[in-house]
């Protein structure tokens, strides 16, 4: 690699020429501030707030994105640049709705941060008295235009990484906002509720539609029986929200909290998990053998789903049928669980806590019910799930460790990896491979589908067979491995698709993770070593080897892919038109009305 | 007579002007600029389907038609009525005859009256200062106005 010299505040290093300013900087221990800065998704230098002094260039620069040279001579502390990075601040202020007393990203907004660390004790100019209607359409995401600083992250994560485009810049100069098309509600776009652009918002103008007090609410009703559980994911962030580092494990705390809250049972996603391996696994087989649709394409990821249908209509044939591992939970709990333990089911609430965003709108979905009963009353996010821990005054680190309730709270190794990209896939190969060629395989980790590169690949051998598999993860990852199939290029049978880069570690109901910090460390990889971890300390690592699942066949199932199997756990996809709006008849008239009435009717 | 921009003969237009443009770089502004000119206006319904030919988001179109001027959503009046509100022709009393314009066509700054005809824009210099105050109606300059000359600079239309 080759290497250029340059000063940075008076020390001399070497780093790769392919460096900015501000990585340079970063790599010689020097913090730049920035605000839009997202690396690979939004490096356009728009927020003025990294700049710094270069010797011999007329003006100051954008740290950001300005290449480094042999011999550059860089000043990042000078009375100047204080100056001008706070005047920017204090600019961006006055335009920014500043209620962070009661804002949801109150101790975790950026904007916040950087306002104290430069020292901002007031604000000079006048504040702008525009107020912006708030987006509560979707079922999932909140947009308030009035806390939006115009940074781009969310334009740029939406239409890069995710490669759909809902939210864009549109008009100009004061004017500019960032909103959908037409200033239309998310609700109205075929936005796919994956919640990255709220996972990257730097302030509160993006967030998860809340749901805190009604699962207050319940928990405090005796006459409620709730249910709660977690996705796998959760167990690697939520001790983020208590400052621990990212990627540690905190099944055990985790289960104590949410005890501690009051819910009446304690579940894992990830005994669903386990369910969805069998219930996948052979669906693959049937349609393997009996000459089903090929690829089957995994539907754990709602992100994912909702992409596909708005976007390939063509393909929902090739979804496995296979609800979600947390609808699977939902329907569970409300039939086996309930005729088991003598419960009403109507009296039963079940809440999942979830990495993700997209899970409230699928939990929504009215086909996703067992006899007239939503699978999933309620979803919240890990951020949520912080809050309440927070509201209840629990001291989360002081916890001790508490086991999952008995009942539906068994899993494997497996149930555990499906929170991180490639997961899905491995943990149905570990099944796979044993049942088809009944063996019991030793060798279980497939580490050619594990990681962060885009797409990944693989092929395994069934029962004589080659079966080809593909992983990709982030819709615009997605997209590329089906343009790759339309091509020609690639032939898969099996591919596991998530809708967020990283997978569920890195959902869009994460706790938030500063891009300062974002620099220092991959946060996929480091939650994704939570779940590994988790996966290795448990006595069972294979979907079917899980006693619970064994007894819930037994007991109740009959078998995987059973009419009853089929009527509780699986589903059925909708081809969704991408501008529904445009179809309404009132917006087709008002549009032409709005024509006519210009151009004159009188006639 | 009601004249709906969103005919079949006007939708023949931008299929041959997205299949021409198909495949260069950066297709989105020459179509734009050949939709404004055929539809006057780029309606919601063109963006859709220029978004969905290619493959381009559907608020990103919408962001560039409302960056730049010359696009609009709805179609403009057959008479632009453009008054310069440049500095010259500002501290020459250019805002009364704007009022006086919006109150004869009935029509606020920036909008079509209702029967089509006009649409009032407040510009910024157009570089006849000389002339000021100057409004421009399509491609017609009227300068050195008062307040007095408008209602006959607006019976010629």
């Amino acid at each position: 690699m080759e290497k250029v010299t340059l000063t940075i505040d008076n020390i001399q290093v070497e780093v790769p020429k392919e460096y900015t300013i501000l990585e340079a900087a970063k790599a010689t221990g020097i913090d730049i501030p920035t605000l839009c800065f997202l690396k690979d998704i939004n490096e356009v230098g728009a927020c003025r707030v990294c700049l710094v002094e270069v010797e011999g260039a007329r003006s100051l620069q954008a740290s950001c994105v300005q290449p480094i040279y042999e011999g550059m001579v860089v000043k990042t502390n000078s009375k100047k640049l204080r100056n001008v990075r706070k005047s920017t601040v204090e600019l961006l202020l006055s335009n920014h709705d500043r209620e962070c007393l009661t804002c949801f990203r109150n101790k975790s907004c950026e904007l916040q941060t950087l306002s104290e660390e430069l020292n901002i004790t007031e604000i000079p100019f006048n504040k702008r008295d525009t107020v912006h209607p708030v987006d509560t359409k979707s079922e999932a995401i909140v947009r308030d235009p009035n806390k939006c600083i115009l940074c781009g992250r969310c334009v740029n994560v939406c239409k890069v990484e995710q490669g759909i485009g809902i939210l864009d810049f549109t008009k100009r100069g004061v004017e500019t906002e960032v909103t959908p098309a037409f200033n239309r509600g998310l609700n109205e776009m075929p936005c796919i509720q994956c919640g990255q652009c709220v996972s990257v918002c730097p302030v509160g103008a993006l967030k998860e539609k809340e749901d805190i007090d009604r699962v207050w609410d319940v928990i405090e009703n005796p006459e409620v029986h709730v249910v709660v559980q977690t996705a796998p994911a959760v167990r690697a962030a939520l001790g983020e929200a208590f400052g621990m580092p990212i990627g540690t494990r905190v099944t055990g705390k985790m289960v104590a909290s949410l005890k501690r809250l009051g819910f009446d049972q304690v579940f894992d996603t990830n005994f669903a998990a386990d369910l969805t391996i069998m219930e996948e696994g052979h669906e693959l087989l049937d349609r393997i053998q009996n000459g089903g649709k090929l690829p089957m394409i995994t539907s754990c990821s709602p992100g994912w789903v909702k992409y596909c249908e708005y976007n390939h209509p063509e393909l929902l044939e090739n979804l496995s049928t296979c609800k979600s591992p947390h609808q699977m939970m939902g329907a569970i709990v409300k039939s086996y669980y309930a005729k088991k333990h003598s419960i009403d089911p109507k009296k039963i609430f079940m809440v999942s806590i979830m990495p993700c965003t997209a899970k409230k709108s699928e939990a929504a979905r009215p086909e996703l019910q067992v006899n007239g009963l939503q699978d999933v009353d309620a979803v919240l996010t890990t951020r949520e799930l912080a809050k309440m821990i927070k509201q209840a005054r629990i001291d989360f680190m002081k916890l001790e460790d508490a086991e999952f309730d008995p009942a539906l709270g068994d899993y494997t190794g497996a149930g555990a990896i499906f929170g991180a990209t490639g997961g899905v896939m491995e943990a149905s190969l570990r099944s796979l491979k044993d049942l088809v060629d009944h063996e019991d395989l030793k060798k279980i980790e497939y580490h050619n589908i594990r990681g962060i590169s885009g797409i990944k690949e693989g092929e395994i051998t069934l029962g004589g067979a080659v079966i080809k598999l593909g992983v990709a993860h982030g819709t615009a990852n997605a997209e590329k491995l089906l343009q790759m199939i339309e091509s020609g290029e690639k032939e898969y049978h099996f591919i596991e698709m998530m809708g967020c880069s990283g997978g569920c570690v890195n959902g869009g109901g994460q706790p938030h993770v500063p891009v300062s910090k974002k620099m220092d460390l991959d946060i996929r990889v480091e939650r994704a070593k939570a779940l590994y971890q988790e996966d290795t300390v448990k006595e069972f690592r294979k979907s079917h080897e899980n006693p619970l699942v064994k007894k819930l066949y037994r007991e109740f199932l009959e078998k995987p892919n059973s009419h009853r199997a089929h009527e509780l756990l699986h589903t059925h996809y909708t081809a969704r038109v991408k501008y529904p709006a445009a179809d309404l008849p009132e917006v087709k008239e008002m549009v032409i009305g709005l024509l006519e009435e210009k151009v004159g009717v009188s006639g | 007579m009601a004249k709906n921009v969103l005919t079949q003969e006007n939708f023949s237009i931008l299929e041959q002007s997205i299949d021409r443009h198909r495949g260069i770089k950066g297709p989105l502004m020459p179509i734009l600029n050949d939709v404004q000119k055929t539809f006057g206006c780029v309606p919601l319904e063109v963006q859709q389907k220029i978004s969905e030919e290619l493959n381009i988001p559907f608020s990103e179109i919408y962001g560039v038609v409302t960056f730049y001027s010359q696009f609009s959503l709805e179609p403009k009046g057959d008479f632009v009525i453009g008054v310069c509100m440049g500095t010259a022709c500002y501290v020459k009393n250019a805002q009364p005859i704007l009022d006086k314009i919006a109150d004869i066509i009935d029509t606020k700054v920036g909008e079509t009256s209702k029967d089509g005809k006009f649409t009032l824009v407040a510009t910024r210099c157009i570089g006849a200062c000389g002339l000021a105050p100057v409004i421009t109606v399509n491609e017609d300059v009227y300068g050195r106005l008062k307040v007095e000359d408008v209602p006959g600079i607006m019976e010629k239309y």
